[in-house]
C-alpha cells in the first residue's frame, strides 16, 4: 500500500479548520494518556478542532487478527458511526489507523454499510503522517538535548507508508540528535494478542530487538504505536537498560523531560 | 550400499513432527542455542545479498509485477497449459504421468523405480519431493537412496528433516556437520575448512551417483509450449541426477508451469536473486524429453509426475495467490519467528511464512492451525516476496476458518468474546478500563508492574509499566467539564 496522500478530497471542504475526530486507542486510554494529549496539542497547533467522541472503544483489531470476523464487524460499525461527522479521523497508532483502514471488506454484501466503512477509511489518517502530508506542520520552538533512536512499527511502515514523516518532525526538535537503528524496519515481536499467545517467541524477538537498542547508546527509544513501545520499553527495563521510552508525538508536543514510560508515579 | 546412519534412527518424532504440540516444537528450538547460530549465519547474509541484488536491479519492481501476472495467469489457464505441457511433452518423447496425492505420486515414482530394475536412486533436492514424502516412500521400498544435493546429504546422515527450502541443512552449523563427517565419511577432514569437507562429502558420494539406475529430480518451471523443464542448483547436483543414469524421474506441482522460456527467465531471475541474492545460479538446465539418437548423453526414459496434492483445491479456496510461489525462501529469511524457530518447529515439508500457508492444505487445519497463529502480521514476508504473495492477509483467512471452526483454544475465545462485548458498550467499557487501571496500579513497584495475573505470558519476560491514575477518557472528561464552566 502507498503512503498517505496529501490531495485529500476533504481537504476543499475542511480549508479553514478541519474538524478532526481523535482515536485515542485503547492502550492509550488505559496506560499513557499523556500521549492522547499530546497529539491533541499537535493537532491544535496544526489548526485543527480536535474533538475526542465519547463512543469510541476498541478499533476492534484483536478480534479482527483472531478470525473473529463478528465481532470485528460490530466494532468497526462502532467507531463508523462515532467518527463519521469528521472530516478527519486521526490516530496515534499506524496499527490502529491501518485497522480502520481494513473495514471496507468485513462489510462485502453489505453495500450501505460498505460504503460508510470505504468513506471512512479515505478520511483516516496516522497521526504523523496526517501532520506532515495533509497539514504540511513542523513543530516551532521545541528543544529537547538528548539522542534518540527510533524504530518504525510495522503496520504504520509498511500498511500506510509512515517512515520519513516522525524523522522529518523529529528533525524540528532542537538539540535532539538520531543515531539510526539497525534493524529499525524489523518486527519487535508485539503483533497484538501474538506477544500474550505466543510469549516465548515474542520474547526471543523483543530481546534481539532490545540489544539492538542497547548498542545504539542512544539514551531515548521513540516509535509511533505504544503496543510496540510497551513491549521494548517492558523488555528494556527488564534487562536493566537505562534507555527511556516515548511515543514521538510527546516528544513534539514539548512533553519530553516529563515521566518516559514506567516512569509515572 | 546404504549410508551409516546413527545410532538414534528415526524417531517416530521426526516422521509425524505434529504428535509433539507446537509449544513444545518451539521450546525445544528456542532452547537450541546452536540452532540460532545456524539460522543467523544463513539468514543474515541471505537477506543482506538480496538487499544488494534488488538495490542493484532497477526493473526489480516491474519484473515483480511482470512475474506475478505470468503466474496468475498461468494459474487462472491451468488446465489449459496442462494439455499443452503434456502434449508437447509426450512429443519429446517423455512420459507423462498424473498424481492427485502424495501417494498416488509416491507410488507412481516407486513403480517406476522397480521397473527399471533399481537398486540405487540418486535424488536431487526438490521441495515437492520433501512434501510428498519421497524419502520415506523410498526406503519403505526398500530402494537405496542417495541424496546429491550436499545439504540434503547431511540431513539424511543426520536423519533429520530439511528446516528451510533453499538451504535444508541450514539448522545444523558448520562445526555440527564437520562431526557428522567425522563419524560418517571415511575421509578425514578439517572442520574449518568448508573446501575439505565439501571434497569429503564428493569423494564419498562420487561412486554411488555413477552407479544409481534411476535419476529423481525436481522441477522449477514446467515450459508449456517445448515440454521442457528446468531445473536450477549452485552444486551442479540435478546434472549429475539426471544425465547419468539411465532412467531420470521429474517430480514437479502442477502450478510449475510457465506458458514459454522467456516467460521462465523472468521468473527464474526474481527466484534466484530473492533467495541467494546472486545474479544467476551456477547450474540452470532446462531437459527436453529422453536421450534421442545421436545424443551423447542423457536417460533412455524420462517421466515426468504431475502432482495436485492440494493444489487445485487451493484455487477454490482462495488460496489462488498463493499457487505464485517460486520456493526462494525469501519470506523465512525475513521472517522474525522462523528466524527464531528455525524450520523444524513448523513441523510441515515447508516452513515460514509460506509454509503456514501452505501446511494447513497439506496437513489439515485441525493440525497445523497454530502455524497461521504464530505471526506478529508484520507484513515483512509480502514485502520481500518476489510474487507479492499477500501472505499476512492469507495467513488471516486461515485464522478466520480456524475461529470458525472452533479450533481456537476456548480461554482465547472467552476472553476476546467478552472484550468485545465490553467494546460494544462504551458505559460499560469505560467503567470496566477505569476499575482495570487502579486494579493495575495496585500491583506495580517504582513506576512497573513485574507480575500481573491473567497477563502472565508478557510479565513472564518483560515489565509493564504502571498506568496514570484515570484513563485518557477520565481525564478529558474532566477537563470537557472544566472548559464548559468555565464558558459559562
Ligand atoms: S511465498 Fe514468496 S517469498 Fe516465500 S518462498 Fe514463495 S515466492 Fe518466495
Amino acid at each position: 500500500m502507498q503512503a498517505a496522500s496529501p490531495h485529500n478530497q476533504h481537504q476543499d471542504q475542511a480549508s479553514g479548520t478541519p474538524k478532526v475526530g481523535l482515536f485515542v486507542t485503547c492502550l492509550i486510554d488505559l496506560v499513557r494518556p499523556r500521549i492522547g494529549f499530546a497529539a491533541i496539542s499537535l493537532l491544535e497547533q496544526a489548526g485543527c478542532l480536535v474533538d475526542v467522541p465519547q463512543s469510541q472503544t476498541c478499533c476492534g483489531q484483536p478480534a479482527y487478527n483472531s478470525g473473529d470476523d463478528n465481532h470485528a464487524r460490530a466494532l468497526a460499525r462502532n467507531v463508523i458511526a462515532g467518527f463519521e461527522s469528521f472530516d478527519y479521523v486521526v490516530v496515534p497508532s499506524g496499527s490502529c489507523a491501518g485497522m480502520i483502514k481494513k473495514y471496507p471488506p468485513l462489510f462485502q454484501g453489505d453495500p450501505a454499510w460498505q460504503q460508510r466503512a470505504e468513506a471512512l477509511a479515505a478520511r483516516t489518517y496516522e497521526l504523523l503522517s496526517f501532520l506532515v502530508d495533509v497539514r504540511g506542520f513542523r513543530p516551532k520552538g521545541v528543544t529537547l538535548h538528548t539522542s534518540a533512536t527510533y524504530h518504525d512499527s510495522c503496520s504504520g511502515l509498511r500498511q500506510l507508508g509512515v517512515e520519513a514523516q516522525p524523522r522529518a518532525l523529529l528533525a524540528s526538535v532542537e538539540g535532539l540528535s538520531l543515531t539510526p537503528l539497525p534493524g529499525h524496519d524489523i518486527c519487535c515481536g508485539f503483533g497484538g494478542t501474538f506477544c500474550v499467545k505466543y510469549p516465548a517467541i515474542s520474547n526471543a524477538i523483543v530481546d534481539e530487538k532490545a540489544r539492538d537498542i542497547e548498542d545504539t547508546k542512544a539514551d531515548l527509544l521513540l516509535g509511533g504505536d505504544l503496543g510496540c513501545l510497551l513491549n521494548m520499553a517492558g523488555k528494556l527495563h527488564r534487562r536493566g537498560a537505562a534507555t527511556r521510552t516515548f511515543h514521538t508525538a510527546e516528544i513534539l508536543a514539548g512533553m519530553g523531560s516529563g515521566p518516559a514510560i514506567g516512569e509515572e508515579g | 550400499m546404504s549410508l551409516t546412519h546413527p545410532e538414534s534412527a528415526t524417531s517416530s518424532r521426526a516422521d509425524n513432527p505434529f504428535a509433539i504440540p507446537f509449544d513444545e516444537r518451539v521450546r525445544e528450538a528456542l532452547d537450541n542455542k546452536s540452532l540460532k547460530i545456524a539460522i543467523d549465519r544463513t539468514t543474515n547474509t541471505a537477506r543482506v545479498k538480496r538487499a544488494a541484488a534488488v538495490a542493484s536491479w532497477p526493473g526489480f519492481a516491474q519484473a515483480r509485477d511482470l512475474g506475478k501476472r505470468i503466474k496468475d495467469h498461468v494459474i487462472s489457464h491451468l488446465d489449459h497449459y496442462l494439455v499443452e505441457f503434456e502434449a508437447n511433452a509426450i512429443r519429446s518423447g517423455a512420459k507423462v504421468h498424473w498424481a492427485s496425492s502424495s501417494d498416488e505420486a509416491c507410488a507412481i515414482v516407486v513403480d517406476l523405480c522397480r521397473k527399471a530394475g533399481a537398486k540405487s536412486v540418486t535424488r536431487s533436492k526438490s521441495m515437492l519431493g520433501e512434501e510428498i514424502g519421497l524419502p520415506h516412500a523410498l526406503e519403505e521400498a526398500g530402494i537405496t537412496r542417495v541424496e546429491t544435493d550436499l545439504a540434503e546429504h547431511i540431513v539424511q546422515l543426520a536423519h533429520d528433516r530439511p528446516s528451510h527450502i533453499i538451504w535444508p541443512a541450514l539448522h545444523r552449523t558448520r562445526e555440527e556437520v564437520a562431526e557428522l563427517f567425522r563419524t560418517h565419511h571415511h575421509r578425514p577432514q578439517n572442520s574449518d575448512d568448508i573446501e575439505s569437507m565439501v571434497a569429503s562429502a564428493r569423494e564419498e558420494l562420487r561412486g554411488r551417483f555413477l552407479a544409481a539406475d534411476v535419476g529423481i529430480s525436481g522441477a522449477n518451471f514446467l515450459i508449456a509450449d517445448t515440454g521442457a523443464i528446468c531445473t536450477v542448483t549452485n552444486e551442479g547436483n540435478a546434472e549429475l541426477t539426471t544425465t547419468i543414469p539411465r532412467v531420470h524421474i521429474v517430480t514437479a506441482g502442477i502450478e510449475k508451469l510457465v506458458p514459454s522460456m522467456p516467460h521462465a527467465l523472468v521468473l527464474l531471475r526474481l527466484l534466484v536473486r530473492s533467495a541467494t541474492g546472486a545474479d544467476l545460479t551456477q547450474y540452470t538446465t532446462f531437459h527436453c524429453g529422453p536421450k534421442r539418437p545421436g545424443d551423447r548423453d542423457g536417460p533412455e526414459e524420462f517421466h515426468i509426475v504431475l502432482v495436485d496434492n492440494g493444489r487445485t483445491k487451493m484455487l477454490g479456496e482462495g488460496l489462488e495467490e498463493m499457487l505464485r510461489c517460486l520456493r526462494c525462501g525469501a519470506c523465512m529469511n525475513h521472517c522474525v519467528v522462523y528466524r527464531q524457530i528455525g524450520g523444524h518447529a513448523y513441523g510441515g515439508a515447508y516452513p515460514g511464512p509460506m509454509g503456514s500457508v501452505i501446511t494447513p492444505v497439506l496437513d489439515g487445519l485441525d493440525k497445523a492451525h497454530d502455524l497461521p497463529e504464530a505471526c506478529t502480521l508484520n507484513g515483512n514476508c509480502q514485502a520481500v516476496c518476489p510474487v507479492d504473495i499477500p501472505l499476512p492477509t492469507l495467513l488471516r483467512g486461515w485464522r478466520e476458518k480456524s475461529w470458525r471452526e472452533g479450533l481456537e483454544p476456548q480461554v482465547v475465545r472467552q476472553s476476546l468474546g467478552l472484550w468485545s462485548f465490553g467494546a460494544r458498550h462504551p458505559f460499560l467499557y469505560r467503567l470496566g478500563t477505569a476499575i482495570a487501571v487502579r486494579g493495575m496500579r495496585l500491583l506495580a513497584k517504582q513506576g512497573w508492574i513485574s507480575s500481573m495475573p491473567l497477563a502472565s505470558g508478557w510479565t513472564r519476560y518483560r515489565d509493564f509499566p504502571k498506568p496514570a491514575p484515570r484513563t485518557f477518557m477520565e481525564e478529558w472528561k474532566q477537563h470537557q467539564n472544566k472548559k464548559a464552566r468555565s464558558q459559562a
